[in-house]
């Protein structure tokens, strides 16, 4: 069964030069076809089916987040379709909705309920999300007061500990120490053997080698190649 | 896409507003009694001392019943339109049902309200209006005005992603009303009839109707003010579901 489908799936952004003004937003309602659109993601076509460990690699502006964003159905195609089976869990959304203000605790409890958690969730993993991330005394103390790594640990605790159908990992782990990373990957090691599709953006390809069987390389809005990681890899990088 | 706990996601989010705004005060939610009181004063002062010939009795809980209204309709208006380009980063990153967040807006004022309308309360039996029956409608006439205000919310906070003049647009349409809803005078019936338009249909000039009659007269609002009220309360809200998921889909692509 497929897990995720693109069936040649574009998604064009307007070229607005940063303005929102109602002569553009009429003009974009009534006015049909944009002259030049930027396409972020062009005629992007590839299936993944369940249990399927996915490196997408690309530079910066390949459409990598694009991807994740249509995935994630955080925006709609401009062309083609999207088609998702299971409950995704992003950690692209690592720490969203997090607010300085509020405690360590508040704020995982908001977390949860952002990515979808029942009230008898939140509260019941509760704990294994304070153990995972270690942070247990500091969880009475505001957010602002936190380093980017803490904030970083407590997101991550949050997503993990939601038993996603599709993880979605995306350059997160760069930030924590070495011994969180470590417990990280092993994490997603432990998900990927219980059957869980996953799918890991990076535009390092050590990391897609490490922890994928299979490849998308993304260049300027295309998918170049589709096939074992190491040899898409090695084509990015003789690219 | 997202298939959560709706009822939890909303109680997070109206909690975390509250939260967030008195986290910091020292005075706490004092001030949301503060603020109507002041105004209050204020009014009775230049109504009745400035300019002595006012013929309305019980003045100051007559302007109150007027300024608790508008108070939650000027601030969740005005907060409720922002709220959706005031959360972009939540929009962009998680797939939540877009509309909890207008929503979860209007209804952390809510608990301001609540203070406020405990406020008017104290002083309806301070001013020797006791209580009695009609204040049974008190909650049915309060629940028509949120709708109504989470209705106008979904269209504004929808339209200001895309063209974000809206807000100023919603500020300067608060201020009108103002002046426009009943708040420190009374339309004489030739009045009221004349501009008929600018107070039956305004959900908000009939809860401040409704108010008076309750707190000040000890008598039920009338049924015609009650279904104009519900019609066009809940009319706006049905009117703001639509609007707002029409437009929620490309929210992302201009945040």
């Amino acid at each position: 069964m497929n897990v995720i489908e693109f069936n040649h799936v574009s998604k064009s952004f307007h070229r607005s030069a940063g303005q929102l003004l109602l002569r553009q937003y009429v003009a974009d309602l009534f006015g049909g076809e944009e002259k030049n659109p930027f396409f972020a993601l062009k005629d992007v076509n590839f299936h993944i089916g369940d249990g399927e460990c996915v490196g997408v690699i690309g530079a910066n502006g390949a459409g990598k987040s694009t991807l994740l964003s249509l995935i994630t159905g955080l925006a709609p195609p401009s062309k083609g379709t999207v088609v998702v089976n299971g409950r995704v869990a992003a950690l692209l959304e690592l720490g969203a909705g997090f607010h300085q203000d509020l405690t360590g605790r508040e704020n995982v409890i908001l977390n949860a309920s952002l990515l979808g958690f029942s009230r008898k969730q939140a509260y019941q993993l509760y704990d294994s999300i304070v153990d995972f991330s270690e942070m247990k005394e500091f969880l009475e103390e505001p957010l602002r007061t936190y380093s980017s790594g803490m904030k970083l640990r407590l997101g991550f605790s949050v997503a993990v500990n939601m038993d996603p159908d599709i993880l979605i990992i995306d350059e997160v782990l760069a930030v924590g120490d070495q011994g969180f990373q470590n417990k990280c990957i092993e994490k997603i090691y432990e998900i990927k053997k219980r059957g869980k599709t996953i799918l890991c953006v990076s535009h390092s390809g050590l990391t897609i080698q490490q922890l994928c069987d299979r490849a998308l390389w993304l260049d300027h809005g295309k998918l170049m190649l589709d096939g074992p990681s190491a040899q898409v890899v090695s084509a990015y990088e003789g690219r | 896409m997202w298939n959560g706990d709706y009822f939890f996601l909303l109680q997070q989010m109206v909690v975390k507003d509250f939260k967030i705004r008195y986290r910091n005060m020292s005075l706490g939610v004092f001030w949301s009694l503060l603020n109507p009181l002041i105004l209050m004063g204020v009014m009775t002062f230049v109504f009745t001392v400035l300019n002595p010939n006012n013929t309305i009795e019980h003045f100051p809980l007559f302007v109150l019943c007027g300024l608790v209204p508008y108070n939650f309709f000027s601030v969740s208006w005005n907060n409720g339109t922002i709220s959706i380009s005031n959360n972009a980063g939540l929009i962009k990153r998680v797939p939540v049902p877009r509309e909890v967040v207008p929503i979860a807006t209007v209804l952390s004022t809510c608990i301001h309200l609540l203070i406020q309308i405990a406020l008017l309360l104290v002083m309806a039996i301070a001013f020797g209006r006791g209580i009695n029956w009609h204040w049974l409608w008190l909650p049915l006439v309060w629940a028509l005005a949120v709708i109504f205000v989470c209705g106008i919310v979904l269209i504004t906070s929808a339209l200001d992603v895309y063209i974000r003049d809206v807000r100023y647009v919603v500020e300067s349409v608060v201020t009108v009303m103002f002046w426009a809803i009943p708040i420190f005078y009374y339309p004489s019936p030739a009045i009221a009839a004349r501009f008929s338009y600018v107070f039956d249909y305004n959900p908000i000039t009939a809860l401040v109707f409704a108010l008076r009659l309750i707190l000040i007269e000890g008598q039920s609002p009338p049924l015609s003010l009650l279904a104009k009220f519900a019609l066009s309360s809940c009319g706006m809200f049905v009117l703001g579901w639509f609007v707002f998921r029409r437009l929620k889909s490309r929210f992302f692509d201009y945040l």
